[in-house]
């Protein structure tokens, strides 16, 4: 019975980690853009939906759809503006470049909001749950799974059924043929990472009402997300929720065991499946 | 009119000089050839006019403003579309989507639809679902030449479409040519096929060496002529 619960409670939470991963999928997915900065974004955005709740005393939700455009806007200027000039056959630039936007993001962060633990205020909804029967869950740790299956559901019907998401696979395919077509490859990117950024406003949303968060956090869940992203497969939503449930679930059975074992038992079942399946649990047909 | 000049047009690969000063031109509603071996620089000459290599110095000319420095894109949104050497379908695209992403930047109206295409080449329609890549050679190469009309181009650039492919499959692609040609679009084809490329063009360049060697009317130019022009003095 004890176990149920903590599977149960796993799978939920590996709903945030493939919602921490999915936008690292997707700018990997059509770039080969390995964003290292990807977590402190999250932590980045966590702060900018706290400081609209604040000021306006917005409910977070809100919040979140306020700082959404906004953040599009900066994944859009930062690709433009800066990730397009280094991206190139070489990966060594971007890896440096985002490595060192990791550092002045937590930095900045650091200087405007000191290193004290915030949390998003999301009211009632932090502590309601909902008896199913075999198990109790928070509506929180639901209402994340459920968006992350929403967010990827998204993704995938902008993916296959829109004509943006076409330039985004055919750039991905081959940007030199896709420009024959008319399309801008560098335009593409800004939206992807735009797009990405969208995503992100949604994980840091969760992350910041579920749990406190700090600026030197950003790292740490850039770990989990890539973790997802390899064991899903590279360039699979849908391998991403895997692998996020698969490290979501090793986690919390880590915890039953002994709470100390929570984080290593993530890092642990990652390893195993890497080791099984090198190159994940759904690679990509065409690569 | 002449819809597309270039004049003196150089290109290099880093320090290798592909192209030595080369001009062509293609008026409105015609179709030319441009011949040679491997290696003369026929791609290099496409890759020129379409922007996938640029050059600054006024070298290409579309509707007599230089083109030569802007992005692919652009050049294509002006109506210069490409059928790229060695088809370069996108593997991640079915095959309708293949057609459908040549026309969705450049939304011309003109006579290609969808619809057209499958009626230019009917086996397309049996297989719009199946990935591009999973078609036969002869197959592909329908889908690009169908996906570059899609943009209802001004002027289409096709560069080697019989490269790879058995006589019977060339002959199929090569009959929808009469009917390209009559929905209004000025062609260049690059073939190293002598015989087709004189079957569809009104005029023939030869290319040897990054140089022009012949241009001719095509319908009376002679096999000496295109002998000396495509092999050398020497042979
Ligand atoms: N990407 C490239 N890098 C370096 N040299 C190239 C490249 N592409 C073509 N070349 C060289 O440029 C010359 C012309 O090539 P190309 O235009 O492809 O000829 P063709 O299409 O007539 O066969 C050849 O000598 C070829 O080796
Ligand atoms: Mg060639």
């Amino acid at each position: 019975m004890i176990w149920i619960d903590t599977i149960v409670q796993g799978i939920l939470l590996g709903g945030l980690y493939a919602l921490f991963a999915a936008g690292l999928s997707l700018v990997f997915g059509i770039m080969r853009l390995v964003n290292l900065a990807h977590g402190d974004m999250i932590i980045f955005a966590a702060f900018a939906i706290l400081l609209i709740t604040g000021s306006v005393g917005l409910n977070p939700f809100l919040a979140a759809l306020i700082a959404a455009p906004l953040m599009f806007g900066l994944g859009w200027a930062l690709q433009r503006f800066v990730l397009n000039r280094v991206l190139g056959k070489d990966i060594l630039p971007p890896l440096l470049v985002t490595f060192g936007l990791s550092v002045a993001l937590q930095n900045g962060l650091l200087e405007a909001f000191s290193a004290d633990s915030q949390r998003i205020p999301a009211g009632p909804l932090e502590s309601a749950s909902v008896d199913l029967g075999i198990v109790t869950v928070g509506w929180m740790p639901l209402l994340t799974f459920a968006t992350a299956i929403a967010v990827i559901i998204g993704l995938n019907q902008i993916f296959y059924r829109t004509a943006l998401g076409r330039a985004f696979r055919a750039t991905s395919d081959d940007p030199v043929t896709a420009s024959l077509m008319g399309i801008a490859p560098k335009g593409i990117f800004a939206i992807a990472t735009g797009l990405a950024m969208v995503v992100v406003t949604i994980a840091a949303l969760y992350l910041g009402m579920r749990a406190n968060f700090d600026p030197s956090i950003g790292p740490a869940r850039l770990i989990y997300a890539f973790e997802a992203v390899i064991i899903g497969g590279l360039g699979s939503l849908w391998g991403t929720l895997a692998g996020g449930i698969i490290i979501g679930v090793a986690q919390t059975m880590g915890a039953a065991i002994n709470p100390e074992w929570q984080i290593l038992a993530g890092h642990i079942a990652f390893l195993i499946v890497l080791l099984i399946r090198p190159r994940g649990l759904f690679p990509r047909a065409v690569d | 009119m002449i819809l597309l000049e270039t004049k003196g047009l150089t290109a290099n690969y880093g320090q290798f000089r592909a192209l030595f000063g080369v001009d062509v031109t293609l008026a409105a509603g015609e179709t030319v050839a441009i011949i040679g071996a491997n290696g003369a620089g026929k791609s290099t000459l496409l890759r020129s006019v379409t922007g996938i290599l640029r050059n600054d110095t006024g070298m290409v000319l579309h509707r007599g403003e230089p083109i030569g420095a802007m992005p692919a894109e652009t050049v294509m949104q002006r109506g210069i579309a490409m059928v790229p050497e060695g088809r370069k379908l996108f593997p991640s695209l079915s095959v309708e989507e293949n057609l459908k992403i040549g026309g969705q930047v450049r939304k011309a109206v003109g006579p290609w639809t969808l619809e057209a295409v499958y009626d230019l080449f009917p086996i397309l329609r049996e297989k719009r679902n199946v990935p591009g890549t999973a078609l036969s050679g002869g197959q592909q190469q329908m889908v690009a030449i169908g996906r570059a009309l899609m943009s209802n181009p001004e002027i289409l650039l096709c560069d080697e479409i019989s490269l790879g492919l058995a006589p019977v499959v060339i002959r199929d692609i090569y009959a929808a040519m009469p009917r390209i040609k009559a929905s209004g679009a000025a062609i260049i084809v690059v073939e190293q096929d002598i015989g087709r490329a004189l079957s569809v063009a009104d005029r023939v360049y030869c290319m040897m060496e990054g140089r022009v060697t012949l241009s001719a009317p095509a319908a009376t130019v002679s096999r000496e002529a295109i002998h000396t022009a495509y092999f050398g003095d020497a042979a």
